[in-house]
């Protein structure tokens, strides 16, 4: 395998995402809503006329459960990219003169792969950064402490989120390999979103304590293990042959 | 160069490609002849390393094609223009070319002589940076084509190169393929264009499922009957026809006495004689030709033959 080779089909990918406006809003717009709705909302709450405002501690779980709204999106902020990177090549036939050249199977998958994480990761990150900012801005009054950055964020964000856009672009590869319809695609490939989203409510009604440091440890732990899973679907299903003959 | 040994595609219950062999030496420009669904592209899809065979044995100069290692060797050494362009339409000209340069590795100086290079000859260096996508289907096969040539490939695979062309971009991509033909490339050209096939290739194969023929043009041509001296006279004449028939056996009369069938070994070879014949006989020629079996005929015959 080499990384090189990925590259190159990568930055091909770069290449044609950035002469799609469209594809660069999608990745672009979910981070930065959430980057500026969430502080948005604490906010208000802080600052409505007659209500009470958000005590300390209850800031303190809800804090957390936003940090893992990022989680959340990490699972479709890729789908775009990455059903476009897959069913357009597969729409344009532009798979097969590709396939043909020097490179090996693992290294188109890899390279589209890096080329559906990049975009996504980076918008995610530039998101939080903002989000902890405005958060920090709003909420230091009640808290008397800066909130952000914390260890139980960086884990959110570093670990868990890289591994929910890893699952998410994997689970992508694999429905685009069973559809030639990139709105289909797009559909199915924002299921995976829904065990992220069983979590959050798991946290909300407090079975899983969102707020506990070792939680995103353990998150990260359960999407390692699924990303491998879906890494084996995912090379069965990438293979020349299979792309070629049984790819609809 | 290219050789396959009882090559075979199954998909399933269908057999797509059945136990096919054939040989093509290197410089030569070998036709693959067939009707829609006979296995054209599957087979090239196979000595391409692009799908993987049933079972036979296909080889790409000294590598085995169901190799793994061979087969990065095997795809660094061809070009291919697939039966669907396949080009990024988003990216200019410049830029399609410049990743498959990339791919095969080539310097960046490397690749924009070569790109510089075919572009030219395939008068689209004009639009280099114009995006793929708004090219005519004629200039996007060229494109395809001067892709598949960027890395100066020993072998070259073309799928119906010029299926959807309109007759005069089809007649720049075949003078271009002559064109590769005089740099000694070899040529894999799969069509169901007769006329283009008898006039590029050196070697002809007709598919259908199984290989029905194989043989330089003029060989096929010869397959289906012999073929026959026509003479077209002014007036029927008795005596011309007597006279004829004497010296040529087998020369017939047809039933009005204006026309003279004759199949001779090297029927153009024979006509001067034959006219000056039928002159000292006292007869007048109105015309001379050489018809009957054709590349057409064979093909037909050959195709037919298999669905009955
Ligand atoms: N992926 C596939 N799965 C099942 N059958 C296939 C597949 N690809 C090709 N076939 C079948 O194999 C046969 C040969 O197809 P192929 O495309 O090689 O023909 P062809 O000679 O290139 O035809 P055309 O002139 O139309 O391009 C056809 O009957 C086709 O339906
Ligand atoms: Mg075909």
């Amino acid at each position: 395998m080499r990384l090189s080779q990925a590259w190159i089909v990568a930055a091909k990918d770069f290449a044609t995402f950035t002469k799609k406006k469209n594809i660069v809003y999608t990745v672009l717009i979910i981070p930065l809503v959430i980057a500026v709705a969430l502080p948005g909302v604490i906010f208000y709450v802080q600052h409505r006329p007659n209500g009470a405002a958000v005590s300390a501690a209850e800031l303190t779980t809800l804090l957390p459960a936003f940090v893992f709204f990022y989680v959340i999106i990490a699972g479709f902020v890729p789908t775009t990219i990455a059903s476009y990177s897959l069913v357009g090549e597969k729409l344009e036939k532009s798979i097969e003169p590709l396939l043909a050249t020097p490179t090996t199977d693992g290294e188109i998958l890899l390279g589209k792969g890096i080329a559906a994480f990049i975009p996504p990761m980076m918008a995610i990150l530039g998101s939080s950064v903002l989000f902890m900012g405005l958060m920090d801005t709003f909420t230091h009054a009640a808290l008397g402490y800066y909130y952000f950055p914390n260890w139980d964020a960086a884990a959110m964000l570093f670990v868990a989120v890289p591994l929910a856009v890893v699952m998410s672009v994997e689970w992508n590869v694999f429905v685009s390999s069973r559809v030639s319809d990139v709105r289909i695609s797009q559909q199915l490939g924002t299921i995976v979103i829904l065990p992220l989203a069983g979590l959050y409510v798991g946290g909300e009604v407090g079975i899983v304590p969102l707020g506990a440091l070792s939680t995103p440890l353990y998150i990260a732990g359960a999407l390692a293990v699924v990303d491998l899973l879906l890494l084996s679907v995912v090379r069965e299903t990438f293979q020349r042959d299979v792309i070629l003959t049984k790819w609809r | 160069m290219i050789e396959a040994k009882g090559l075979t595609k199954k998909f399933g219950e269908l057999t797509a490609v059945d136990a096919v062999t054939f040989s093509v030496a290197e410089g030569e420009v070998f036709g693959f002849l067939g009707p829609n669904g006979a296995g054209k592209t599957t087979t090239v899809r196979m000595l391409c390393c692009l799908i993987s065979k049933t079972s036979g044995e296909a080889r790409i100069g000294d590598y085995d094609v169901s190799k793994e290692q061979d087969s990065i060797k095997i795809r660094q050494m061809i070009g291919v223009v697939p039966d669907n362009v396949g080009l990024y339409e988003p990216l200019s000209a410049y830029k399609n070319l410049d990743l498959y340069g990339r791919l095969y590795g080539m310097t960046e100086m490397k690749r924009r002589e070569s790109i510089q290079r075919y572009l030219t000859m395939l008068g689209l260096w004009e639009k280099r940076d114009v995006p793929a996508g708004t090219f005519s289907k004629g200039m996007k096969q060229k494109l395809a084509i001067a892709r598949a040539l960027i890395h100066d490939p020993e072998v070259l695979f073309m799928d119906e190169p010029t299926a959807n062309l309109d007759p005069e971009s089809a007649k720049t991509v075949r003078d271009f393929i002559m064109e590769l033909k005089k740099e000694k490339r070899t040529i894999f050209l799969n069509s169901h264009n007769l006329d283009e096939v008898e006039k590029v290739c050196d070697k002809i194969a007709i598919l259908n499922t199984k290989l029905m023929a194989t043989g330089t043009p003029a060989e096929l041509e010869g397959m289906v009957g012999a073929r026959k001296v026509m003479i077209g006279l002014a007036q029927a004449n008795g005596a011309v026809v007597e006279s004829l028939s004497k010296k040529y056996p087998g020369l017939t009369a047809s039933p009005d006495g204006m026309t003279l069938t004759f199949a001779p070994k090297d029927p153009e070879g024979q006509i001067p004689d034959i006219v000056e014949a039928v002159v000292r006989a006292g007869g007048r020629v109105r015309s001379a030709a050489v018809e009957g079996s054709t590349l057409e005929a064979t093909y037909l015959q050959l195709v037919r033959r298999d669905a009955s």
